[in-house]
Parts: structure tokens; sequence; C-alpha cells
């Protein structure tokens, strides 16, 4: 171990011998910082071609038409010359898990999930690895904020908000504890091959006891909450802010049936907050969902579709069904590989735009729709006036791998490193054979 | 009381013929030559020859003679079978009749086998003998009676070569010494493992196949007498080539496979099928196989609910409507069939089943063939069985009338001249309305099912009474409550039905009294009417979908043809010095790219205006795992043996998928379970054809090989294949290119040499006639396989994933090969810790040919996409980014001089993109291959409605047998698995 440790140590101090400043967290905000004449990506579906941006004190203060306005002191401000370019607010990623899992296949760096099925009173926050190698491949994309969500079980647990470029998890934390997480219980359910059933998917027998049982919990949830507590029960007390309305219920459901059957069960029990996580049905739905005000993160769009018959389209072209039908959406990543693939998330947006939605209307799937559901859409989500300054440019049209290049990106008015552990290697590679342009 | 005199006499019989030799100590030994006759009967002597009015002569359990005037002997027991029919028995030549299913033993792989002096093979058990473990079973038999079924060829239904099984009469009243008719009769294979023996290998169908195939190399090489030591397996199977070969296929695509490895051993299988053969009816006439079909089709979907119905795919859905026409278009189609009890839940289904396929057209003849006269000739025996002709057994079957009618009872199943009754066919049929007076009071009693179950029921005016009837000998007996529906009395009545159309007895009252009671049978003409209208509904053609290729939604009816087309004013990128053109026109003609130039004219060519959009070549995929139904032969560390071309799945959705993300080719490599993996399969993504029409012409020969992680087995739990780290990775790889050397060296120099199909692969790779494309990650072990190669003087072809591609890219260079890699993909597992997203365009700019490659199902269809993110990473120019999704693979696959660029000559595999082919806004709009249209955006749509109507149908059709009271069985939701190279099958 200790062997390991040196190596780690030298391995670090070989990084920064080469001069590469990475993963160390910016500072706070000093002088006011200008973007000079930037097309601005409001967030809010509007856009500004010619913009001015300022920010002061880790907040946006001015939001201005440059083409209109062009009397402002430049003096005391750094300015960043970005004609040509484009900014927008930082993207977050709905329903992520940057920060609990390291390496997938590796068991030791696997924070994700508990032992149990009722975890309420479980925080992912504790877990949450602020250092990840995987977090900071985030900011390069524009990708700066994130829900950190624990997995697994009937109940996972607590989620919280963070912002990528923090020294810790108190640090990165932008919002606490307001989320509680839970696995609707399936319609299929699978033989047991072993016992000579037939292994495939079968309606679920059990279907009508596993919901009872989450009605129960929380029937119990609540009644101890309304009493004078004899005793503690932390995971019931978890669930106190579910009813108070100070938490929000994300439910992942993906048919029709489970999808309303799941908001019906938050209506009953009162809770006021309910988000659908996944969503794949939600389409067939959607006007009980708006009128339930019941909001979905829409599973990753870059997946197949679920059913050999659907359309080959489907999973592109879910965002534009309900985005169309006024339901309140965000873009999800969670799937295969799904930490480091939040980092495509401008792209799963850039997709629901070639079938059907404007680009205004997909950069708030991944911008002030989450930034709403998750409760932070005070301070971060738009580029407006008194917001967190959490902002990022980039030379092209960020949605599309062929025109992202982020080449500034700002936490609360900092400017953050773009550096990674993977550009360092590509710098020092690309020195070695002397390709560097 | 006559059956039982007759049973007796037989009885008695058999003990005697069949044991001449055995002593008695019973009694006295008394043989019985007596001649039975069945006289006035339609007899079927074979389905082609009836006799209407004729005789049968039996003794001795086999038939004397049969004929319209046969002259009857004096020591005769005559049985009159006026107005009865007589077939001969039917035959099943797929059992397990008497054999238990072996118990599985034990968990956790074996690299190794348990046995000595047998094959290396635990699964190959062609020594294995079905008597060894047969035991007659009298209910088993009595179930098979009652289908009509006299003979059946039983087997150990365990292994991949199971030995031999035998034919076994079901003659309830013998002894084995008359009952197997033949101990030795086939020879039975499959693909799936013994559930005896842990032995690893092999855990894919490719690996059967390529096991089989093997073995039948090695029991030439044994027969030829190059062996020193014994192997019992070999010799046995050597033994068994004359008996008929059975292979159990369970489904078309693996009935083309088992062929196809009976074609190149020269075996023709007979073989088991599936029941879905109809969906490419040409391909399996090819074969030129008999198959042995069951009928278990399926039950409809209970479809009530629509939230679960929604789950059904089209293709579960077509299955259940349309597997009963399949025996009927086997035989409009000339493929020889016979028919099987194997595969039903329940056997007693047998007979529904068969008169399912009956309505849905297989004719009466060819049913009846199938079962006896067919069977009997496969198995060489048609002097035996199959017909009613002399001196064969007296093996048949007695009914009321043509045995493919629902109404037709089976009266007595005969088997060896042993009468099995089924029912007793000298009980009158009393069915009927009859009417009678009680206590002044009118009846009216219906009977049904007199002659099996009987039951009745009674009504009085509107009263209907609780009745309890029983019939047998001729005389009935009646409970019924008295019309005070308070009290708890009972009128019993017994009558005679002697008299055929009355009932004659008496009724003893509550209280005791007698009375005689007499009931007159109602004329007939009122319960006709009822069955005529049935008729003339099951007479409508039931309804069929159409059969798409493939078989599942967006399945062609019609296969869309080669066309001549001519795009007009598009942005076309050549991946040639020509570079981006604006404005041009491209004319495909005969499968090629014909010209690319200004104002191209038509000349009948379907013009299509490109104003806007954009051409490319068709992607090419260089690492795929979709359209396969196996990736993985992990059962040993080398398996060059196996070839994904053996198990191309022709109907996987995910191929018309990746058509519509703009692929057109890809290389569907073995995965990365071992150091030496299988042979790739190079397909074009030609929807609706079949597995073989897929793999390119002349295709370039390609192995996977794969390092690190995977090969070593990091993440299992029970380490015991060597190699565990990348030290032994290496050592794998110099001994088989050692002993591949040394097996190459002797066969050229013309000495007698064992063919291994291993080290004939292994020698290509260093003859230079296969390229390796190998799974890798870290540097190290990149470097140690390209010294290995160059140990032996060859070269590696290309590094794919090669996450660690950047890190010796000079080294790459140097060596000659290649680098298919992921756009983005890292953090996986600890051995990409080190991926970078800047690997394409490093070694891109150092020389090294580059392609970017998927491994999922998913990202394939995006691949275009994946390409742009080399120029967010590294700077990577546009064209040359394209190039890493088109040409580059294509010349990593030997494939450039025929696809990967818009060159005049080349294959017309082409894409019409919507949009700049590298952004994210770009859609494919028509994807191409050699001229035909295999995707179309606009066809796509229309698609989707014409599955939506079809669907309705169906479920319509579905809740119409639910009505009716059919069986459904519960919805099931089909799941393909996303295969990776992880995926250990």
């Amino acid at each position: 171990m200790k062997k390991l440790q040196n190596i780690f140590i030298l391995f670090t101090l070989v990084c920064y011998s080469l001069g590469f400043a990475q993963q160390t967290p910016a500072p706070q905000q000093g002088r006011d910082i200008a973007i000079m004449g930037a097309t601005a990506h409001i967030g809010d579906g509007s856009v500004i071609e010619n913009s001015i941006i300022v920010m002061s004190n880790g907040k946006i203060s001015r939001v201005l038409d440059g083409s209109q306005n062009n009397a402002m002191t430049l003096q005391a401000m750094d300015v960043i010359d970005a004609k040509g370019q484009h900014v927008y607010p930082g993207f977050i990623v709905a329903n992520g898990t940057l920060g609990l899992v390291e390496v997938d296949a590796v068991k030791a760096s696997n924070d994700l999930s508990e032992l149990g099925a009722f975890n309420p009173h479980i925080r992912s926050i504790i877990a949450y690895n602020s250092e990840s190698k995987i977090v900071e491949s985030m900011r390069p994309n524009g990708v700066l904020l994130g829900q950190v969500v624990p997995r697994g079980g009937r109940i996972a647990g607590t989620s919280s908000v963070v912002q990528y470029d923090a020294w810790n998890w108190e640090d990165a934390v932008v919002q606490m504890d307001n989320g509680i997480h839970m696995n609707w219980p399936s319609s299929f359910s699978r033989g047991r091959w072993w016992l000579g059933e037939d292994p495939g998917l079968k309606p679920n027998k059990d279907y009508a006891k596993e919901v009872k049982e989450l009605h129960d919990y929380f029937n119990e949830s609540k009644s101890y909450n309304k009493g004078n507590k004899p005793e503690v029960h932390l995971p019931f007390e978890a669930l106190a802010g579910l009813f108070d309305g100070t938490k929000r219920l994300y439910i992942n459901a993906n048919d029709e049936k489970s999808i309303t059957d799941a908001v019906n069960f938050a209506k009953t029990q009162g809770v006021e907050h309910i988000t659908i996580v996944g969503g794949y049905e939600a389409h067939k739905v959607t006007s009980f969902l708006k009128n339930n005000n019941v909001s979905v993160f829409l599973r990753r769009v870059h997946t197949r579709p679920n059913n050999e018959d659907d359309d080959y389209d489907l999973p592109f072209k879910l965002a534009k069904h309900l985005v169309d039908a006024g339901v309140l959406v965000a873009l999800e990543p969670s799937g295969q590989m799904e930490r480091m693939n939040s980092r495509n998330l401008p792209f799963y947006a850039g997709t629901t735009v070639a079938y059907g939605l404007s680009k205004e209307q997909a950069l708030q799937l991944i911008t002030i729709n989450p930034a709403k559901i998750l409760g932070i859409d005070d301070r971060f989500g738009t580029l407006e006036v008194g917001k967190s300054a959490t902002l990022f440019i980039s030379e092209g049209d960020a949605l599309d791998m062929r025109t992202n290049k982020v080449t500034h990106a700002f936490i609360d008015g900092r400017k953050l490193s773009l550096e990674t552990h993977q550009t360092e290697l590509a710098k020092r590679y690309s020195d070695k054979y002397g390709i560097n342009d | 009381m006559k059956i039982f005199f007759r049973l007796l006499i037989f009885m008695c019989s058999f003990s005697l013929f069949a044991q001449d030799y055995f002593p008695s100590n019973s009694g006295v030994i008394a043989k019985n030559s007596n001649y039975t006759a069945f006289t006035n009967a339609t007899i079927y002597v074979s389905p082609s020859e009836v006799i209407s009015n004729g005789t049968l002569l039996i003794r001795k359990g086999k038939v004397v003679n049969v004929g319209k005037s046969v002259s009857i002997p004096d020591n005769t027991t005559v049985v009159d079978l006026d107005g009865k029919t007589i077939y001969p028995s039917f035959i099943d030549l797929y059992t397990t009749f008497g054999v238990k299913k072996p118990k599985r033993s034990g968990n956790g792989p074996r690299y190794g086998p348990s046995r000595s002096g047998y094959y290396w093979n635990d699964h190959v058990m062609p020594e294995q003998d079905v008597m060894a473990s047969f035991e007659y079973d009298q209910k088993a038999a009595s179930e098979m009676h009652k289908l009509g079924f006299g003979v059946v060829n039983t087997h150990m239904p365990d292994g991949i070569v199971r030995g031999t099984g035998a034919l076994i009469a079901l003659n309830n009243d013998a002894d084995n010494s008359l009952r197997v008719v033949d101990g030795e009769v086939s020879q039975h294979f499959s693909f799936s493992k013994s559930v005896r023996s842990r032995q690893s290998y092999p855990s894919s169908i490719m690996g059967s196949m390529a096991l089989l195939r093997q073995m039948y190399n090695d029991a030439n090489w044994y027969a030829a007498g190059n062996v020193d030591t014994r192997d019992l397996s070999l010799e046995a199977l050597n033994e068994n080539t004359g008996l008929l070969q059975i292979f159990e296929a369970n489904s078309r695509a693996n009935v083309m496979r088992a062929d196809k490895v009976g074609d190149e051993s020269n075996v023709q299988y007979t073989i088991l099928a599936g029941g879905d053969e109809y969906e490419r009816i040409n391909d399996i006439k090819s074969t030129n196989a008999t198959l042995i079909l069951p009928i278990n089709f399926q039950l409809a979907y209970d479809v009530e609910n629509p939230f679960l119905a929604n789950s059904l795919s089209l293709s579960d859905m077509r299955s259940w409507n349309q597997e009963p026409h399949n025996p009927r278009l086997l035989a409009e189609n000339g493929v020889p069939f016979v028919l099987t009890t194997h595969g039903l839940k329940s056997k007693k289904s047998f007979k529904s089943n068969l008169m399912k396929a009956i309505e849905s057209g297989l004719s009466k003849e060819k049913a009846l063939e199938a079962l006896t006269v067919l069977p009997a000739s496969l198995l060489g025996k048609s002097n035996l069985l199959g017909t009613l002709k002399s001196g064969s057994y007296a093996n048949f079957l007695i009914t009321d009338g043509d045995i493919f009618d629902k109404k037709t009872k089976l009266y007595e199943n005969w088997v060896q001249g042993t009468p099995h009754v089924i029912e007793n066919m000298s009980t009158t049929n009393i069915d009927g309305d009859y009417s009678f007076k009680l206590s002044g009071k009118d009846y009216t009693l219906s009977v049904k099912n007199s002659t099996s179950k009987p039951s009745a029921t009674l009504e009085s005016g509107t009263t209907n009474f609780t009745t309890k009837m029983s019939y047998a000998n001729d005389w009935v007996n009646l409970t019924f409550k008295t019309a005070d529906s308070t009290s708890k009395e009972y009128i019993r009545i017994a009558a005679s039905a002697a008299s055929g159309n009355s009932l004659n007895g008496k009724a003893i009252m509550p209280n005791g009294n007698t009375t005689s009671f007499y009931a007159a049978k109602k004329s007939s003409e009122q319960t006709k009417k009822d069955s005529n209208g049935k008729k003339d509904k099951s007479l409508s053609e039931p309804y069929m979908s159409p059969i798409t290729y493939p078989n599942i939604a967006y399945g062609f009816e019609d296969k869309p043809k080669s066309e001549t087309l001519l795009f007009k004013n598009a942005t076309v990128w050549t991946n040639e010095d020509a570079g981006v053109l604006k404005n041009i026109d491209v004319l495909v003609k005969d499968g090629k790219i014909s010209e690319i130039g200004k104002d191209l004219s038509g000349r009948n060519a379907k013009v299509i205006d490109a104003t806007g959009k954009h051409i490319t070549a068709g992607i090419i995929d260089e690492h795929s795992h979709i359209g396969a139904a196996s990736i993985n032969e992990g059962g040993q560390n080398s398996s060059a043996e196996v070839t994904i071309e053996d198990v191309i799945d022709d109907e996987d959705i995910d191929l018309y998928r990746n058509l519509a993300g703009g692929v057109t080719s890809i290389q569907i490599l073995h995965g990365s379970a071992n150091p030496i993996g299988g042979r790739s399969a190079i397909i074009k993504l030609k929807w609706g054809e079949s597995a073989d029409n897929l793999v390119y012409n002349n295709s370039p020969k390609f192995i996977k090989f794969a390092l690190g992680e995977n090969v070593k087995q990091s993440r299992s739990t029970s380490n015991m294949r060597f190699p565990k780290s990348r030290m032994g990775v290496e050592q794998v790889f110099i001994d088989y290119f050692t002993r591949a050397k040394a097996y190459d060296e002797k066969k050229k120099s013309g000495q007698p040499y064992r063919e291994d199909t291993e080290m004939e692969v292994l020698a290509e790779i260093l003859n230079g006639e296969r390229f390796i494309s190998c799974h890798s990650y870290v540097q190290s072990e990149i470097n140690m396989l390209m010294k290995v190669a160059e140990k032996f003087d060859f070269r590696i072809n290309t590094f794919t994933h090669i996450l660690e591609g950047y890190k010796v890219a000079d080294k790459m260079k140097e060596h000659g090969v290649g680098g298919s890699t992921f756009s983005d993909w890292w953090a996986y597992k600890y051995e990409v810790n080190d991926a970078i997203p800047y690997n394409a365009a490093i070694m891109h700019k150092v020389g090294v040919v580059t392609a970017i490659n998927s491994d999922d199902a998913e990202m394939s269809r995006r691949l275009n996409q994946e390409a742009a993110k080399a120029i967010k990473y590294g700077g990577v120019s546009e064209e040359d980014a394209l190039k890493m999704v088109t040409l580059n693979p294509a010349k990593l696959l030997h494939l450039d001089d025929r696809v990967g660029s818009i060159k005049e000559g080349k294959d017309a595999d082409i894409v019409l993109w919507s949009n700049h082919p590298l952004s994210i806004y770009a859609k494919a709009e028509k994807t191409i291959i050699e001229g035909v249209t295999y995707f179309d955006i606009d066809r796509d749509k229309q698609m989707r409605e014409a599955i939506k109507k079809e669907k309705s149908a169906l479920i319509n059709l579905m809740l119409q047998d639910k009505n009716k009271g059919l069986k459904t069985q519960p919805v099931k939701k089909k799941e393909k698995e996303l295969l990776h190279c992880d995926s250990m099958d």
C-alpha cells in the first residue's frame, strides 16, 4: 500500500513537473470578466447575437445586446473577445452518478448502491469523489453541474446536486439532500431458470404485492413523522421531506402503466414534487403528466429502442413528443458506461434537434429544465443577471460534436482549468512524436 | 368380454413366439398359431392404397394377407369391422421414450475431459447405447397409443453426439425381446452439451459445429490406422455410420447449420426442425434433408390487457399465426418431412395440433405418409413398418372413420398383434336427445360422449335437473333430483340401451315405488343443424400474416432489387483525391458506382434530387457483434477452429437499425474471451437476405485475437484456465504458432498428417493468408504481440480497441499495423485508465491507418458522429475524420478496392444524408448496397403503419381464440441481448 502511495505521489509529481495544471479547483473570481461579442444562448429559449456578458463576484451582473448597447467601461475587467463564438449556461447532468464510481469493473471503486431495498436515508453526497478523473473530463465539453444519485433497491436513497470543480464534497454541493430516488416495481419479471422456469420476461406476478409494500412503507413513514418519535427511525425520518414539499420524489418507470401507477401512487401519498425517470413511454401519457405537474428525466437519447418493432429513432424523438405536449423534460444519461458518457450530454440534446426540436429547445433539456426540477433554477440554468456565473464559451455550436470546442468555462465566476488526465496524456505523447500543431 | 378374451389369447401367444428357446416353469408350453381376421373394413394398406370392404388377416403379430377377397383359414377368429377403418399405426422418429433425462452434474467450468479411453471431449459420446438406460414405460406407451402411435424411436437426449437410438414397438404385453424392433437404428446429434459433464468446451453453437467437424476428421484419421492408442468414441462413431443420422436442430437457423456441418463431412442428417422453416423455405429445400417436424404450435397470447399486449413483438405474434402452416408450406415445396410428438408440452395436444396443420392446408395423405411410410423408409424398415402389406408387423389402428377428422374415434391400437383398447368399440353410441314421461311430466334427456365419458342433461319445461349418468355394457344408470328444490330426494333410473334408439327399464321413485321407464330417441335432425353451422366456419381459410424477409418487423415482403439510380446535385464526399465535390451527380448502375460528374443524364435511371444533401460511402464498422447468434467460444484458450460465419443471425433487428445509421458493411468479430479467438464474418447489411448471402464474396480472411483483462479472466471467480497474466498470454501465442509452423511444414512435406482446423487457420496466418484483428488495450501487450508476429515473420493487421495505441503509435507504424479504436470510451475497466479520446487523432497523425469502430449495437448506428469526435478531440480534418469510418476500415479489412469511397467502378454502397454527414443533425435518408436501397426513410414510415395494422389484426385473432375458450399463454417480452466482446456465448 505504502509503495502504491509512493508511486502515486511520484506520478503526481511527474505530472506537475511537466507543467500541466490540472484538477486543482479554480480560485474565487477576482476582477470582473466580460465576454464580448459571442452568440449567447440564454437558456430560456432566446438568443442574443453579439452579446456582452459580465461576471462579477461569481454572479452574472450584466447580459447585454452588444449591437445596441456599447456604452460600457471595460476598465478593471478581464475581457474575453468571443466574436463568432457561443456562450451557454453550464450543462447539468440530471440523474447523474459521477463521482460515485471511478472504474466500472473495479468493485473497490464502486459506491453506487447500498444493501437492502428501502434506503431513503442513504446520502449519495457522502461518497461523492470531487477529485474523480471522470468528473474533470466533463468540463471540456461544457458539462459543469450534476445530480449525484444513488442506485439500486426499491428506494435507493437521497441525492444532492454538485458543481464539477471542487476540493471536496462540501465544497461541491450546490443543493444538499433534496431528492429521493425510487425504482418502481417492474411489470415484467424473469423466470428462475435454475428451477427449470423459462428465463424469458413474463408479467410480474408480484406486482400488486410490491406496490402495496410501497404504500405501507409510505403510510408508516407518515405516521411516524406525525408522532413524537419515541424511537428514531432513520429511513422514515429521511422520507419526511417528501411530505412537507422540501424533497422531490424521482421514480424510475418506463412503460405507460408503470408511469401511471407510479404517479398515482405518489399523488395518493401526498407527494408534491414528482419526476419520472426513464419515461420510455411517457409520450403516451403526456396530458396525464402535465395535469399532475409531473416532470420527466428522459432516458439516454443514444440508446436502442426497447422493442424490436419500435421505430428505430424512437429514443431520438421522444423528447420532441414530450416538449410539444408541454411536459417539463430534462435528459438523463443512465445506462452502460454512464459516467464517462455524461460528457456526451450536449450531443444527446443535439440529437433531439435532428429529430424535431429547435436548438434552443434542446438546450433547455440540459440547462434550465433540469435546474427547475432540481430546484436550483434560482441560481443556475440560464444566462440571466443575478444568477451564478456558471457558463462556458465554445468555438461553435456546443450541441454538435463537430463544433463543440470549449475555450473557457466558469463556475461561480471561477475560471476553470480545461486540462484533464486525458489532455495531459495527449500532450505528452504528441510532444514525443512532435505532432503538436 | 370379447376384448378380454382376445387379450388373453394374445398375451399367451407372445410369451411363446418371442422366446422360443426359453424354458417355462409356469405350465406347459402352449403355442397359439391361430389367425385373426378383420373383415368388412376400409383398410389403408398404405397412404396411397385404400381397400374398401376389405379383410386384414394377421397371425403371430404380423400381417398375413390383406385385400378385398382374402381366404380365411379355419383356425381364424373373425372380427367384423363393418363401418370401421383400419390404418397402419404411426411411427415417431424422435422420442425419449423409456429414457430418463440425466441430471446436471456440479457447477463451475472444467477445461479437460473427465474420461479416458474416449474422445477428448466429454460431450462426444457416440459409444452411448440407449438400451443401457432404457426401461419400458407402460404409462407413456398408453399415452402414445391414444395418439395412434405403435412404434417409437428413442434415444438419450444428452450431449453433442448422443450415441445410438433404438426402435421400440409399444407392445404393452410383450417384453423387450419382442418390443425392441432394432436396438441400434439411429445415431443422434445436437449442438447442446451433455449436462453430465462440466467440460467447458464448446460453450457456443459455433464451437459445437467446429467440434463436430474436427471429430469427423479425427474419425477418418483413426479409421485409417494412424493412431496408436484406443479411442472408443471414434470407434463407435465409425461403426455407426450406416445408421440413420438424426440431428436435433430445433430451429430453422440450426437446421441450416446442422446440414452445413453434415455436408462438409459427407453425412446427410435427418434433422429435427423447429417449426419455423417456412420463413426461408428455399434455403431449407436446398439442404436436401428430411425433416422431423414438431407440431408444438403456440397458444394464442393473452392480449386482453393492452399494456401487456404492447410488449409483444410482431415476430412472436406471427409465429403463433404462421406456424400451423409450416407443414403445408414444406409439403408444397417438396421438402420431405415426418411428424413427431417431440416438443409438445402435453402429448394430448398432438391431435388438435395435427388438425390445425390440416386446417391450414396440409393434405391428409401427406400427413399419413409423414406418420407411417416415410419414417419407416428412413429407418430402413419399410418391410416391417408403415404399411399393412403382408409380412409387416400387425401395427394398426381401428377407427370409426377418417383418422384426420376431429370427431373420429380411435377404438383400438394394435401393436405386433396386441390390441390396446382406447375406446370400447362394442359400446353403442347412444348420443342424442330422448323424451320420456314420468309421473305425468314430460322430460327431455340429452346424452353426450356416451362412448367415452358419458354425461347427460335433463330438463322438463324450463326446469333443469342435476343429473348423474353412467353407461356401460349397454346399461344406462341415471340419478336426478326431484323437481321439489327444497327436498334432497332422488329418482333413479336403470335402463337398457340395447335396442339402439330407445332406453327401456325402470325408474325408482324417492318413496321406493318402481315404475317402468321408456325413453324414445328423438330424430337427429335438430342436432345436425348446429354442427352444419360449425362446419361452414371451419372451412373458411384461416388468416395468415405475410411472410417477410426476414420474418420480423421491417422485413420485406418482396426483397428490394438493384436499380439504376441517378443522384442529382449532391455534395459528394469522395474519399479520393477529388475531395468533397459540390453540386455533382452520381450514377449508380448494375450495383456499381458508374459515373460521377456534372449534369449526368438519366437513361432509364430513377432520378433522386439530392440538392442540399450529402452522399458518402457507406459506413464500415470494423468491430461489430450484431447479427450473430453467438460471439464467444471461451471453452479453450484458443478457438481458431470456430467461425462467426457459422452463426450469422439474419433476423437481428439491429442490422436494420444499423442501415438506418448509414452502415453498409461490418466485421462481426469473435469476442475476447480467449487469446486466440475465432474467425470473423465480414458481411454487407443486405437486410432480407439469408445468412450465407450476407457474407462478402471472396471475403478476406480474418481472425480475432485478444489480450488483457478478458483473456486472463481477471474478473472470473474460478481461475482455472491458462493464462491468468499478460506473461502467460505471450506464451500461448508462441506455443500455438510454434506448433502451427511445425504442422504446416509437415503438411507441405507431403507426409500424412492429422487434419486439424485450428492449426490450418493458424498456418494461414503464418502464410499471410489470414489477418489478425486483435483486441488490445495497454501498450505493453500491444508491443508484445507485434514482437511475437515479427518472431514468426508475419505482421499483425489491425489492433482493435487499441486504447493505448497513442503510446506506441510509432512502433505500430513501423510494424505496419492499423488501429481501429473507440472515439471516447474509457473508465469502464482498469485497463482503460489511460484511454484518451485523442487516441485516434494521434495514431492518425503519426501515420497509422486509423479507424473508429463501435463494438456496440447502439453506437454503430451513429458512427459518423463518433468520427466527428476526432475533429473535437485532436483536430483531425473533416475529410480524414469521415475516412475513419469508411475508407480506413475498408483498408484495414482489405476491401478498399471494392468499397470505402465514391469512385467509379466501386460497389455502389452509399448513403444519402440529410445534412453534413459529420454533424449531429444528419440523418441517413437512403442506405444503398450494390444499387439496392435497403433503407429508405420514407419506406420506413410506411412500414411503421403496416406493422401497426398487422399487429392489431393479429391481436383481434388472438382475442377471438380466447373468447372461443381456447387456452392462451401469458404475454412474453422479446429481448435481444446487447452483445459485446465480453458476452459469454
